[in-house]
């Protein structure tokens, strides 16, 4: 096999590993049973999409991809951070 | 230089990488789905945040670096906020989650500190 063939079916299976870790965690977030467990799944499908968006940007050849996982793990940490507060206070800014 | 022209070596141990990674990311994703308790489940998805994202980002500094013959380190921004944010979203939910259990008496809270 040639190095382009390696890295294609390589790093396509990581990737389909990523959106299977995805749907399962989703499927956390959908099932529950507490609130809690729901936005540690958002969490954690936050965090494997953006692995995944790393792999994509390396499958495809592209440095763009970068700044999209950047700005996506930025958004799972803010809405992670925002979803605990409102937990415990009911509200998110007081 | 492209993809294409990638030597052997490179590829292999990226996809050794990758695949790493992505295995340690996939494992914390069943852990977080079959642990029982909300405080079980919280260290799960902790793998895909510490050795899934650092193998990841090791396998794109790797290709990159190679790729364009130069080392190409920005992806380490990536590893450093997550070494950064992972923990603070932890406590917090963590405490969230204690705070419930405690207003609610449930027989699994944690004790007062």
């Amino acid at each position: 096999m040639s190095s382009p063939e390696i890295l294609a079916y390589g790093l396509g299976l990581a990737q389909l590993m990523l959106i299977l870790a995805m749907v399962l965690a989703g499927w956390r977030v959908l099932r529950g049973p507490r609130a809690q467990d729901r936005v540690l799944g958002l969490d954690t499908v936050y965090l494997n999409g953006m692995l995944a968006i790393v792999t994509h940007g390396m499958r495809t050849d592209s440095g763009f991809y970068f700044e999209a996982a950047l700005i996506v793990g930025m958004l799972g940490f803010a809405a992670t951070v925002a979803l605990a507060k409102f937990l415990i206070h009911g509200e998110v800014i007081r | 230089m492209s993809a294409a022209d990638l030597p052997g070596w490179a590829a292999c141990l990226v996809v050794a990488l990758a695949l790493a990674g992505a295995a340690f990311s996939l494992i914390g994703s069943i852990g977080l789905l079959r642990l029982r308790g909300f405080y079980e489940r919280a260290h799960a998805p902790a793998l895909g945040a510490t050795a899934g994202m650092a193998l990841i980002v090791a396998a794109s500094i790797l290709y990159f670096s190679v790729a364009e013959g130069r080392l190409v380190l920005r992806d380490l921004v990536i590893g450093l906020f997550l070494t950064v944010t992972t923990p603070i979203t932890l406590l917090l939910l963590g405490r969230a989650a204690a705070f419930r259990d405690r207003s609610e008496r449930n027989a699994d809270a944690p004790p007062d500190p």
